[in-house]
């Protein structure tokens, strides 16, 4: 495959088949690759929709400064983007997230504005909506609430599913801004309404839900819960029992999010096996491992490991 | 038997503090109203015109009650109750 560029060669990741993980002969599992995208995350996707969609409303020119609040990939992605078409990027991230991310920010020439660990993302929004109204001249893309993330995953991802696996009967995302999952979602909706729509939710640890009061909650404007199915919310020990699994079975090297995405497709499997249904589901691997090395998630036993995620935001 | 609820911290002055509490009922409705037997005000902090208020979430066997029935979703014994407040991802 030949690219004009590396924004070019966004998207088209491969599907693969988990020949071990998959229950039975009748319901089968599929990994869908998004960390072949060019900065190893599925916001490549997000971040150069969003990026293309400003330019064409004219809201960027070279020069122009971006902000962005996000808990990592997004941030990352949009660094690359930002340095190739010649704009400034600053991050609103929780101080609760993984060293790497950083690390991958600061390589990438974006500018990094911490926000408080307590109340995770949640904070990170509120953070980077007061600057956004001091600095008129910064473009917010917003991916909270940005129709070109979801737009993303309708032209892009959806269709790449469907046209791999014209059998599809389930897609499982994970669930955060809910890009991936609305635009999936809808994308199904319209050309084959009998896929089934999963979302799986991190649960984090305590920290992270240390919300002033329930009105401080924050549910992403892009959010139509019409457009899914089933919602499971998975917690450390499962997605990292998970992730393992699927480099022991599978040999993928996944994130953690992955994991807890895995978690849910295999209860969606357990019950279609149950049912005597057959099936085929597909789901997402978001990122690869290599993020996380350092929060120990991949050695040491379960426990060990899910308590070092605690107060973390692993996904 | 009960049926076990984890409370989130914005909600432990409910439950003297408590964490997890023992609740039961037949379905997520009547839990909650248990609930409020035992620790008077939490209904109102978790219901609002008799529907899930928009930035709580309830999950019973981590599979969240919007989808599976609302507040009519069957519990029985054994089974685990999860309430958290919205929070962002990405």
């Amino acid at each position: 495959m030949r690219f004009d560029s590396l924004i070019d060669s966004v998207g088209g990741t491969p599907l693969v088949g988990l020949p071990t993980l998959s229950p039975s002969a009748d319901v089968r599992l599929w990994a869908k690759l998004e960390d072949h995208n060019p900065t190893g995350s599925i916001k490549d996707r997000a971040a150069l929709s969003m990026v293309l969609k400003a330019e064409a409303e004219g809201l960027l020119e070279p020069g122009s400064t971006i902000l962005e609040p996000t808990s990592g990939n997004t941030g990352i992605s949009l660094a690359m983007v930002a340095s190739l078409r010649g704009y400034k990027l600053i991050c609103v991230m929780p101080e609760n997230t993984s060293i790497e991310r950083t690390q991958l920010l600061t390589m990438w020439g974006a500018e990094i504005i911490p926000s408080p660990a307590a109340g995770g993302s949640n904070e990170a929004v509120r953070v980077a909506k007061r600057l956004a109204a001091e600095h008129p001249d910064w473009v917010m893309l917003y991916q909270y609430g940005n129709p070109a993330n979801a737009d993303a995953h309708y032209v892009g991802t959806g269709p790449e599913i469907l046209a791999d696996l014209p059998e599809v009967t389930h897609f499982v995302g994970g669930l955060g801004t809910t890009g991936t999952l609305m635009g999936v979602g809808r994308f199904f909706r319209e050309h084959k309404p009998e896929v089934r729509i999963v979302a799986a939710e991190p649960r984090y640890g305590e920290l992270v839900y240390g919300l002033r009061n329930l009105d401080e909650g924050f549910v992403p404007e892009l959010y139509d819960e019409s457009l899914i199915d089933s919602r499971f919310s998975v917690g450390p020990h499962d997605a990292v029992r998970r992730v393992r699994e699927l480099i022991a079975a599978e040999g993928i090297f996944a994130g953690i999010s992955t994991g807890a995405i895995l978690h849910a497709a295999l209860a969606q499997a357990s019950k279609c096996v149950k049912a005597g249904e057959s099936a085929d589901i597909v789901f997402v691997v978001a990122d690869g491992g290599w993020k996380y090395l350092s929060t120990g998630a991949y050695e040491g036993t379960l426990d060990e490991a899910s308590d070092r995620l605690d107060g973390q935001l692993w996904a | 038997m009960a049926i076990e609820v984890r409370i989130p911290t914005i909600l432990r002055t409910y439950t003297d503090g408590e964490r997890v509490v023992e609740s039961g009922g037949a379905t997520v409705a009547e839990l909650i109203d248990q609930l409020e037997t035992d620790h008077v005000g939490i209904k109102e902090r978790l219901i609002e015109n008799a529907e899930v208020r928009r930035f709580v979430n309830i999950y019973v066997n981590d599979e969240d009650i919007r989808f599976t029935g609302g507040l009519a979703t069957p519990v029985a014994d054994g089974d685990t109750v999860v309430i958290l407040p919205a929070v962002a991802g990405g």
